[in-house]
């Protein structure tokens, strides 16, 4: 596994033929995508379709459930991560994860962001983690607003803030992907154009997966977009061709409110 | 197709359709009628196509603030969003054609003092365009691809018959110089139905761009044909 992104285009993730069951329940049914480097790609579908399910299998996040089995590949860059000689730590160093409520460490603001590193050995402390915090800080756009109280407990920023808290944590460790289980809905609509804008920015360095509920999100944070349904992929498209002209009806049904 | 969750977004969609098409009927009215003040010589008929003009008018404001609602607050995706951009662009057609109907009902009057001497062409030509613009009309109505594919068709015999009048007025107009006015109003008729059944050519290409989220305009009708079956 490297790290960098490039927007050439170059599959960053490959998934072929995933099947996961939680006990007897099949939740994917053979899932084939290929998710491209330096994209943003986002996951829709109704609740109970599978798309979180998925996306956590893209870090292994689903090891932790006793019942849940997988199979199928899931290449990135071409390994698959569910070989055996994987360390699950350290793809998910790769692999980094935002999830729906923001969960800061209880720790200070600067603890949030040097934790990881430290515990990897990646950097030491002193200027360079502080050089480290502060990049992360930025990248994550939240550096303006913590500068000047990085000892305070991340636990005291609002929602959006600790939300982006959670970022420069992830982006901390160099990941290759940024995986985002619905990373606004615990967010009002300011925090939230924030980490839109924020996405944005962070999609020149890494491939970011996102899951959410609102659509209109999916339509104006993502170059590709999957619709799940059942635990399959109905459709997967450019963005554009999903919103304005999708090919499949349940597809259609779904962008327009026409579902159930 | 289902129905939405929301059924206020349902039914805001469908009224909306239902002015776009009551608006239609009002422009196939008016260029019929238009079109029969200037055959029959009535003078009263051509009035009412000039008075009610504004109704035509009126509509396309209701439209275009519904079109305006629905986006602001339902932000329509795929079909939908299709359907408001077509809404919004046929209803300026319509409008264009609603002032050409007008603009015939006028020249009618004007021929009360320059009377016309070939109406006939102008009666078969109006024929062809008031077709046009019932397709057009019918596949915005029913989604119909066909009948959208027909109008546009139509328009390459809609254009040689103009081109072939407008040099039939030219001849009349230089054999005898008293008939240049005539021969003038008879040209802006002709121009007018003409523009018409352009605009019914507009209305059909967004039809196609509605139904199968294709993009026909400014291609030629074998390119057009291709994309629609693809």
């Amino acid at each position: 596994m490297s790290t960098g992104n490039n927007t050439n285009n170059e599959t960053k993730i490959s998934i072929r033929d995933l099947k996961l069951w939680y006990g007897d329940f099949e939740a994917l049914h053979g899932i084939d995508l290929d998710i491209l480097s330096g994209k943003v790609t986002a996951f829709i579908g109704p609740s109970g379709c599978g798309k979180s399910t998925f996306l956590r299998t893209m870090n292994r996040m689903n090891d932790r459930i006793p019942s849940c089995r997988i199979e199928g590949e899931i290449l990135l860059e071409g390994q698959n991560i569910y070989a055996p000689e994987v360390d699950v730590v350290q793809l998910r160093t790769h692999v980094g994860m935002v999830f729906q409520k923001p969960n800061p460490f209880p720790k200070s603001i600067y603890e949030n962001i040097a934790y990881a590193p430290r515990i990897h050995g990646l950097v030491n402390d002193g200027p360079d983690m502080d050089e480290l915090v502060e990049s992360s800080l930025r990248k994550a756009s939240i550096w303006d607003e913590v500068k000047d109280k990085l000892q305070q407990p991340g636990t005291a920023l609002s929602g959006g803030q600790q939300q982006r808290l959670c970022i420069a944590r992830t982006i901390a460790v160099e990941p290759d992907v940024i995986l985002m289980d619905e990373p606004c809905s615990a967010l009002d609509p300011i925090a939230t154009a924030k980490i839109e804008e924020l996405m944005d920015e962070l999609k020149k360095d890494y491939t970011i997966v996102i899951v959410t509920h609102n659509m209109q999100q999916a339509a104006r944070v993502s170059d590709y977009t999957a619709y799940f349904y059942l635990g399959n992929v109905i459709e997967f498209a450019d963005t554009h061709t999903i919103f304005t002209a999708p090919a499949n009806q349940k597809t259609e049904d779904y962008i327009t409110g026409r579902f159930g | 197709m289902n129905q939405h969750t929301i059924k206020r977004f349902e039914d805001e969609l469908t009224e909306l359709k239902e002015k776009v098409l009551a608006m239609g009927g009002l422009v196939e009215k008016a260029t019929k009628r238009s079109m029969n003040s200037l055959i029959k010589q009535d003078s009263k008929r051509a009035h009412k196509v000039i008075d009610r003009d504004h109704a035509i008018n009126t509509l396309e404001v209701e439209i275009d603030d519904m079109t305006r609602t629905i986006l602001a607050l339902r932000q329509p995706a795929a079909g939908d969003l299709r359907f408001i951009m077509t809404t919004i662009k046929v209803v300026t057609d319509l409008e264009r054609m609603g002032d050409l109907a007008e603009n015939i009902a006028e020249n009618m009057l004007k021929t009360e003092e320059h009377p016309l001497t070939q109406i006939s062409s102008l009666q078969s030509f109006s024929d062809l365009v008031l077709d046009q613009l019932t397709q057009a009309l019918n596949a915005f109505s029913k989604g119909d691809l066909d009948d959208a594919m027909v109008c546009i068709e139509e328009n390459q015999k809609v254009q040689q018959n103009f081109k072939s009048m407008q040099r039939e007025y030219l001849t009349y107009m230089m054999e005898d110089p008293r008939q240049i006015t005539a021969g003038l109003i008879a040209t802006d008729i002709a121009r007018s139905l003409e523009r018409i059944g352009d605009h019914a050519v507009n209305v059909a290409e967004m039809v196609i761009y509605m139904v199968k989220g294709k993009e026909v305009r400014h291609v030629d009708t074998d390119t057009a044909t291709a994309l629609i079956n693809e």
